[in-house]
C-alpha cells in the first residue's frame, strides 16, 4: 500500500490536465460572450461529439464491431431501454466473435 | 434553452440524476476492471490505482497513460497524452453552459469535475427538455465516480485471477452504451446534416492516421459548424 512520489506527481499532473480539459470549455464561455454562430454550433455539439467519437472507434474494431453497434442502436430505437440495448450490443459481438 | 427560469440546485434534482444513471453503472464495470488489472501490471499499488481513478476519473485517458507508464514515470508524456485524449470534454462543458451559468463556488467546481461522456448525454437531454435543476449533474456524477473507483480497485485486487484481455467482447460495453445514448440525442431530421458531416470528418481524420482525440475534435467542430451554417441560411 505504498504511494511513491513520482507516481503521485504523475497522478497529480494527469488530474490537473483532465480538469483543465473538462472545465476549460465552459471557462472560456464564462469569460467571453460568443458570437451567435458559435452559440448555434453549441446546440449541435452534443450529437456531433458522440457521432465523431463512436464512428471511428467502432470502425477501427472491424465489421463485427460495426454490426454490434448497429444492433445496440436499433435496440435503443425500438425499446428506448439503455440496459437492454447495451446488453444486446455486447451480446451480439460476443456471439459473432464466439 | 432560454434563461427564462433560474437554475436551481436541489436534492430532488440530485435524486433524479441518481435514478437516471443507476442502470448504466454495470456497463462501466468491465472497463474499470481492465484499468485496474493494467495498473497492477504496471506495478501501481492498490492505493495508487485508487487515487489515480479518483482524481483523474477519465477511463480512456487512464488506459492510454498506463500504456506509456514506466519507472520512473514519464510525467510529461503521460500528462500530455491524458490532456489530448480528454480535450473532447471541453466542448461538452461549453454545451452545458446554461446550467453552469447558474452555479457558483463548490457547486460549479464539483459539477465541472463530474462531466463524462455518459453524464453529458443524459444531462443534455434533460436540459433540452427544459429541466433547470443543475444538481442532476452531481446526481449522475457521484455514483459514477464511486463505482469507477470501486471497479478499478476490484480489477487491481483480482489481477492475476481474471483475464480480461484487450479485445474481449465485454469491453464493448462502453461503446455500446454510447451508441444507445446517441439515439437519445437525436432530435429529428435536422440532425442529419451535422451528424453526417461529423461522422464523415471523424472517419476521414482517422483514415489519415490520426488517433483520438483528433477525429472527435475535428468531427465535432466541423459537424456543428455545418449545422450552424445551415440554421443561419434558413433563418
Amino acid at each position: 500500500m505504498n504511494l511513491r512520489p513520482d507516481v503521485l506527481l504523475a497522478i497529480f499532473c494527469m488530474a490537473l490536465a483532465t480538469y483543465a480539459a473538462r472545465a476549460g470549455g465552459y471557462a472560456v464561455l464564462r469569460l467571453w460572450r460568443p458570437p451567435r454562430f458559435v452559440e448555434a454550433m453549441l446546440t449541435h455539439m452534443p450529437g456531433c461529439i458522440f457521432v465523431s467519437f463512436i464512428l471511428p472507434s467502432v470502425a477501427a474494431g472491424g465489421p463485427w464491431h460495426v454490426l454490434a453497434a448497429g444492433v445496440a442502436v436499433v435496440m435503443m430505437v425500438f425499446t428506448r431501454m439503455l440496459t437492454a440495448s447495451l446488453l444486446a450490443g455486447v451480446g451480439a459481438l460476443w456471439f459473432m466473435l464466439g | 434553452m432560454s434563461a427564462s427560469s433560474p437554475v436551481t440546485f436541489t436534492w430532488g434534482g440530485f435524486y433524479e440524476g441518481f435514478r437516471l444513471v443507476l442502470p448504466l453503472l454495470p456497463s462501466f464495470a468491465p472497463f474499470g476492471m481492465v484499468v485496474g488489472v493494467l495498473s497492477a501490471g504496471e506495478g501501481l499499488s492498490l492505493l495508487e490505482a485508487g487515487v489515480m481513478s479518483a482524481m483523474v476519473f477519465a477511463g480512456t485517458s487512464q488506459l492510454v497513460a498506463l500504456g506509456a507508464w514506466g519507472s520512473p514515470v514519464p510525467v510529461l508524456a503521460v500528462t500530455l497524452a491524458v490532456f489530448v485524449i480528454n480535450m473532447r470534454m471541453a466542448p461538452m462543458s461549453a454545451a452545458l453552459a446554461p446550467w453552469f451559468n447558474g452555479l457558483q463556488g463548490w457547486r460549479l467546481w464539483a459539477s465541472l469535475f463530474t462531466v463524462t461522456d455518459h453524464s453529458f448525454a443524459l444531462s443534455v437531454n434533460e436540459m433540452r427538455r427544459g429541466k433547470r435543476d443543475a444538481a442532476l449533474l452531481l446526481g449522475l456524477g457521484v455514483p459514477s465516480w464511486l463505482s469507477w473507483v470501486a471497479m478499478v480497485c476490484l480489477g487491481h485486487v483480482l489481477a492475476g485471477v481474471v483475464t480480461l484481455r484487450p479485445g474481449h467482447p465485454l469491453l464493448f460495453a462502453g461503446l455500446a452504451t454510447m451508441c444507445a445514448l446517441l439515439v437519445t440525442l437525436w432530435r429529428g431530421r435536422g440532425d442529419m446534416l451535422p451528424w453526417g458531416v461529423a461522422g464523415a470528418v471523424g472517419l476521414t481524420v482517422q483514415a489519415m492516421g490520426l488517433g483520438q482525440p483528433w477525429p472527435v475534435l475535428a468531427g465535432a467542430l466541423i459537424g456543428s459548424a455545418a449545422g450552424a451554417w445551415r440554421d443561419r441560411s434558413r433563418a
